[in-house]
């Protein structure tokens, strides 16, 4: 049994600027609604880039403050927020052009499950009563040229989200190029997942073990 | 003379009939033709199938639609939101049919039937339960399911300013479905904020243009 109280998990604002060290300059970037978004507070001043919102908006700047909040000028999340300079507008067709016409660089989506292939499960968990939403998942996953998944490693009662298959139902196949989670970095690859960095505290022994699939280490 | 301008919602939405099939533009509250639906909740039409991204929130819009018992069917990419209990407690109780769209599916759905085209093959989807019975193609290596499109005999939408002839121009994210939702209905409704003389709209900026817009209303201050 591995001690997790030893290991300094990342938090989810450590997962962000991880995330950000990944997202080169002049990036077009569409980031899902939840944690995801958060990431928008942690890019570097000296690149240019570019956040896409799925309702048509490229060039979005930060959530309004108070006197700037124009209720149909709203994120994916349907939050208020802001437009840079140069920032455009455009239809909901033209915007998942963008999306599934692979003009958008990275999507950073979150998950409950995701496969050793690369499959991704984020859209409902299939409980009987949950009414079931996909939103742009669907297009966001297949769509954009890489996918990254913002996500923790465990589930509340200990299980990995990184399985064989998914149990959960799909958003997309074999989508997923990496995994960025509380305890380590991950990458999808044709040879299987590829472990690229890993917190304090855990080696790379037990996040194998803990995350119970097989995986590389990346050779440096 | 084309003159597109009618004096009030009411009249806006006087034809509708029961089991007419609309389109709703809206992304949340950006871009819900609030006032369109209020006079449709009034004007009392049933058996409504509604295409819209959203089910309605907060006891307003669709949801107020959904309240009165107009609804028979929502096909949207994402019912559920904050306070969005009117559409929850339906569809639990098995008392309205959703038919669940991903975003872009939807979008492009709509913009094919505006655009004449029966259907397309795209790869979202594929391999999901969304794909369930759709037929399947591999093109260029890729698997693709193939959607069909929809057209409509109302969209009801919201535009900023508007001309006579239907010429439309939007505001910020709202535009989201308006336009395309425009281009695919039979009766196309634009909910104005202004109604401004033919001409004053620059031609560069129309982003709807007339042909595709049959009722212009403005609403009141």
């Amino acid at each position: 049994m591995i001690d997790l109280s030893k290991v300094q998990k990342r938090t989810t604002a450590q997962i962000a600027k991880r995330i950000v060290q990944d997202i080169p300059d002049g990036a077009h970037v569409n980031l899902g609604i939840g944690q995801p978004m958060t990431i928008s507070n942690y890019l570097p001043l000296d690149k240019e880039i570019l956040l896409h919102s799925e309702n048509g908006l490229l060039g979005m700047g930060p959530l309004a403050k108070e006197h700037e909040i124009d209720q149909e000028l709203v994120n994916a999340g349907k939050q208020p927020v802001t437009m840079l300079p140069g920032a455009s507008l455009c239809h909901h067709a033209d915007s998942f052009v963008m999306i599934r016409g692979g003009h958008i660089d990275i999507c950073v989506l979150g998950a409950f499950q995701i496969s050793v292939k690369g499959d991704i499960a984020n859209w409902r968990t299939g409980d009987p009563k949950a009414i079931p939403a996909v939103g742009g998942a669907m297009d966001l996953a297949l769509g954009a040229k890489k996918l990254f998944v913002m996500m923790e490693h465990l589930t509340k009662s200990g299980e990995s989200k990184l399985v064989q298959e998914c149990t959960y139902p799909l958003t997309a196949l074999a989508a997923v190029d990496c995994i960025y989670t509380d305890l380590a970095t991950i990458a999808v690859t044709p040879e299987g997942l590829v472990a690229v960095d890993w917190v304090d505290g855990l080696s790379f022994e037990d996040l194998q073990e803990l995350s119970g699939v097989p995986m590389h280490r990346l050779r440096k | 003379m084309i003159d597109k301008i009618v004096p009030s919602v009411a009249q806006a939405m006087q034809d509708i009939s029961d089991g007419s099939t609309i389109l709703v533009s809206g992304f949340g509250g950006a871009g819900l033709p609030i006032y369109l639906l209020d006079a449709l909740v009034q004007q009392g039409a049933k058996n409504l199938t509604i295409v819209s991204n959203n089910a309605g929130n907060s006891g307003i819009g669709i949801a107020k639609l959904i309240s009165a018992g107009q609804v028979k069917k929502m096909i949207c990419s994402f019912p559920r939101q904050p306070e969005s209990g009117a559409f929850d407690d339906l569809y639990r109780a098995g008392k309205i049919e959703l038919e669940l769209v991903p975003q872009g599916t939807l979008a492009e759905r709509i913009r094919a039937g505006g655009a004449g085209i029966g259907g397309f093959y795209t790869p979202t989807g594929f391999g999901t339960e969304l794909a369930n019975g759709k037929d399947t193609r591999v093109i260029n290596g890729v698997n693709h399911i193939l959607e069909i499109a929809i057209k409509a005999d109302y969209a009801l939408i919201k535009a900023d300013k508007g001309d006579r002839w239907g010429n439309l121009t939007y505001h910020r994210t709202g535009r989201n479905f308006g336009p395309i939702m425009a281009t695919a209905a039979r009766c196309t409704v634009a909910q104005v904020n202004q109604i401004v003389e033919l001409g004053a709209l620059d031609p560069e900026n129309i982003v709807t243009p007339g042909i595709f817009v049959k009722r212009v209303v403005r609403i009141g201050d």
